[in-house]
């Protein structure tokens, strides 16, 4: 019995220490295929990775995305998906360029946070939305997401904001290095660092999977679920107007249409990265690697010279493994956990059909 | 071998006085009374369906009472939400566990209150020693570190139980902590609680198994159609009292099943298992028989009875219909077969609310009623008016929306829909849950008329009383198996009690 019973311990914590491996291997896995592309695409031609310009657009390019993709994440590791990250980096873009230009006399400092503050409003009537008029996210997020692009176009018009409207400390972010280290990029590796440490270690980020795993449980644990999902959309407002007034610094130049198509990408880099789109597992590190993969295969399949068709099909082909790939493991996962308890169980005694009036005590 | 420290103390650490709660027209609790001690532990026993659970809910927060009084040390208390009375000091181990299966164990334990060092935050390692210590003290050796996803019912529990103590609560409840665990985990929680006991707490134990109750308790209370019956000492009582006072009547009469003529095996099901589930289930039914699965809630009964339906898989066995292979995880064929399922969730999976009688009743048959591929209303009604009648169901009009009819009707109407099919094997899953007494008989009497000709009935039910008056036979689940095969002159609410309730260990 007792023999039975160590065996059986012994066999668990094998089964969760690999278990423990696939979980961390989700991460590596994505990191893996994003460095076996930049490799294969560097054979191909070595300026993709070698030029200065290579090496700079590699890093630059996907920063944005990623700092989207990370508010993405916390948003969706609560059951819940911000489809109005897009309009919101666009609001946020043109608003910057709009203070630029109207209150000229303001430093740039002061103006970036103005920027990250309409973001985090609009993100703030997202949550409201959703925590207190409890329609599902999906529904309330696109409807901001036009609402949104609308408030843009309409204050925009065919109007647009050029380099020479902002000030030339401001542009220094878009195309300033630091240790050969794109500013940009430094930016976003800081956010990234900071989410992290808020997901991993903070009550909120805990609680954040919390819910996101079972929304019922959190409420008999007396988890203010309300407050948490507000301000998962507050963070992921800010992230979406940070990336706007970057936008805004990278690029020179903001029209209307900033943005658009963004939430899209930023939904599919969470998936590649491994946040399950029904909450509670995934991390924002999966998320920001899911980006930089998802914008490098889009600049390497040209290099590579594949067409433009088939350009677009692999970001589908990708989602769409990505997916696959989760459900396979968890299927496996479960499986293995069922069968667990099944080889402890009939490692008890067989059992003898019970009687009954003698055995019963009276 | 309990040792109850006899103590008077002027204050109960909970007082319940004549608490009632309703939800919509069914009366949960009508008059629930309680009077918990410090250095107790209190038994409350009563069948399935006599509040037990209700009580705990309002206790806990969940549920707000209609009426009646709650004091906590002698202070009136009113939780509108379970963190409230948590912070009070009341911690309450549900029966269904509720954890986040995402989670490692550790972070189940602690969600909502862990300890913190300033910027580096949750402090895990604290976390984790805390939950060693915990599990060394419940004698279990669990991984705090896995996910709670994958575990059994006794492991979830074991979670549930620490967290509990860890909350360091005044007030425990444990609303059948005891189901799903082993013999070994069973003693080793009772060590537990009787030192949770011994410093001082109050605990709250909801069982079925009286060996158990008399074992740990020392002061029972029971309750029967969600009203207090009584409060004892332990010494006091005796099983055939409490017995007695549980279910208070001649349940025989209550709910008569008229004798049919019993044929030949219909069903046949034979060594069927799934993994985790259900293992090596056997039985058969006969034309005109009602064969009752017996057990706890969460033994596997509705498991067993979707996969012999086909919605779930199983990996082993074989289900057949009058000799005829029935194809697995295909219910298209079972339905072909002849087998009807009454599922245990009416409003989800049941009736369609919005819909109405006519539609919901010839739901199952509306292929065979449609004339040049269009579903027409005349032959809907036509159809929809010839079962109702024949289970008088009571609708304002055939066109009301199922939604406006009373459970028990809406139960007839589930019944009518499956029995349009003409089926020859009927399956029904807790047919009289959330029903009214009055219409509670008529869905029996219906039962009892569908066995008269010629069917062969399954019924799934948690109510004693029902399984007693229905049944021809009784096939008891424990933990995925049957435990016990009852005749009708066998069954007897302690036989079935007991088959129920005991692991094959203590069994054994």
């Amino acid at each position: 019995m007792s023999d039975s019973s160590s065996t059986s311990i012994l066999a668990q914590s094998q089964v969760l220490a690999r278990l423990g491996r696939i979980g961390k291997a989700r991460e590596a896995g994505v990191l893996a295929a994003l460095i076996a592309v930049i490799a294969i695409t560097t054979v191909q031609n070595p300026n993709f990775l070698f030029s200065s310009d290579g090496f700079r657009d590699l890093l630059v390019t996907p920063a944005i995305l990623m700092i989207v993709a990370v508010g993405q994440a916390m948003v969706i590791v609560t059951r819940n998906v911000d489809l109005s990250v897009g309009s919101v980096v666009g609001l946020s873009a043109y608003l910057t360029g709009r203070v630029f230009i109207d209150f000229s006399w303001l430093p740039w400092p002061t103006v970036f946070l103005i920027g990250i503050a309409c973001g985090a409003l609009l993100g703030l009537i997202n949550g409201c939305l959703v925590a207190f008029a409890k329609v599902p996210s999906l529904v309330i997020t696109l409807g901001t997401l036009y609402a949104y692009r609308g408030i843009n176009v309409m204050w925009t018009g065919s109007d647009r904001i050029n380099a020479s409207d902002m000030p030339q400390d401001f542009l220094a972010l878009g195309t300033q290095s630091w240790f050969r280290i794109p500013v940009i990029t430094v930016i976003a590796l800081i956010v990234l660092a900071i989410a992290g440490w808020y997901m991993y270690t903070q009550r909120g980020g805990r609680e954040f999977y919390a819910i996101g795993s079972d929304p019922d449980a959190a409420n008999l644990y007396g988890l203010k679920v309300r407050r948490r999902v507000l301000s998962a959309f507050v963070l992921s407002g800010s992230l979406a107007g940070l990336a706007g007034v970057l936008y805004a610094a990278r690029y020179g130049t903001v029209n209307s249409q900033v943005g658009s198509g963004l939430e899209l990408e930023a939904v599919g880099a969470a998936v590649i990265g491994g946040v399950a789109i029904f909450g509670g597992s995934g991390s924002v590190f999966g998320a920001a690697i899911g980006a930089y993969l998802l914008l490098t295969i889009n600049r390497a399949l040209p290099v590579l010279g594949v067409e433009d068709f088939w350009q677009r099909a692999v970001v589908g082909v990708l989602i769409i493994g990505a997916i696959v790939l989760d459900k396979l493991a968890a299927n496996r996962q479960e499986r293995r956990l069922l069968a667990l308890r099944d080889t402890e169980q009939d490692s008890s005694p067989p059992p003898a059909v019970a009687q009954d009036k003698e055995a019963h005590r009276g | 071998m309990s040792t109850p420290v006899p103590r008077v103390e002027q204050r109960p650490a909970l007082l319940l006085d004549r608490v009632s709660k309703s939800f919509g027209s069914v009366m949960a609790l009508k008059s629930g009374s309680l009077r918990m001690e410090s250095h107790s532990i209190h038994a409350l026993i009563g069948e399935n369906g006599a509040g037990k659970s209700t009580l705990v809910k309002i206790i806990a927060g969940v549920h707000q009472r209609d009426a009646g009084t709650v004091e906590l040390a002698g202070e009136s208390v009113n939780f509108s939400n379970t963190a409230q009375s948590k912070d009070a000091g009341i911690a309450v181990i549900y029966q269904e566990p509720t954890l986040f299966p995402d989670l490692s164990v550790t972070e189940n334990i602690f969600m909502g209150r862990q300890p913190v060092r300033g910027l580096r935050g949750v402090d895990r390692r604290s976390m984790r020693t805390q939950v060693t210590a915990l599990f060394d003290q419940l004698g279990v050796s669990l991984d705090p570190d896995r996910p709670t996803r994958g575990l059994s019912i006794a492991d979830q529990q074991i979670v549930e139980i620490a967290k509990a103590i860890s909350l360091d609560a005044r007030v425990l409840i444990m609303d059948e902590p005891t189901a799903a665990l082993s013999g070994v985990e069973v003693e080793r929680l009772f060590k537990v609680a009787r030192a949770l006991r011994d410093e001082g707490r109050a605990l709250l134990f909801i069982s079925h198994r009286f060996d158990e109750v008399f074992d740990l308790c020392d002061t029972v209370t029971i309750m029967r159609d969600g009203e207090y019956v009584a409060t004892t000492a332990i010494e006091d009582t005796s099983v055939d009292e409490l017995v007695r006072q549980m279910v208070g009547r001649d349940v025989t009469t209550l709910y008569p099943k008229e004798p049919a003529s019993i044929g030949e095996d219909v069903l046949v099901v034979e060594g069927l298992s799934q993994r985790g589930l259900f293992h090596d289930v056997s039985f058969s039914v006969k034309s005109g028989e009602i064969v009752a699965l017996a057990g706890l809630v969460g033994a596997g009964r509705s498991e067993i009875a979707r996969a012999i339906f086909g919605v779930d898989d199983y990996s082993s066995g074989t289900v057949s219909v009058n000799g005829k292979a029935i194809r697995k995880h295909d219910p298209a064929n079972a339905m072909g077969a002849g087998i009807a399922l009454v599922p245990e969730d009416r409003r989800n999976q049941g009736v369609i609310l919005d819909s109405t009688v006519a539609r919901n009743t010839t739901l199952a048959i509306r292929r065979s009623l449609t004339k040049y591929g269009l579903l027409w209303p005349s032959a809907e009604n036509d159809a929809a008016r010839r079962w109702a009648s024949r289970l008088e169901v009571k609708t304002s009009a055939l066109d009301a929306q199922a939604g406006t009819l009373s459970g028990g009707n809406q139960q007839k109407v589930v019944l009518a829909k499956w029995l349009a099919t003409n089926p020859t094997v009927l399956i029904v899953d807790e047919p009289t849950r959330g029903i009214d007494i009055g219409t509670k008989s008529e869905v029996h009497r219906d039962l009892s008329t569908l066995a008269g000709m010629g069917l062969a009935i399954v019924m799934i039910s948690s109510e004693l009383p029902e399984v007693l008056g229905m049944a021809d036979r009784v096939l008891v689940v424990h933990e995925g198996r049957i435990t016990a095969e009852l005749d009708r002159d066998e069954a007897t609410p302690e036989s079935v009690m007991f088959a129920a309730t005991h692991s094959k260990e203590s069994a054994a």
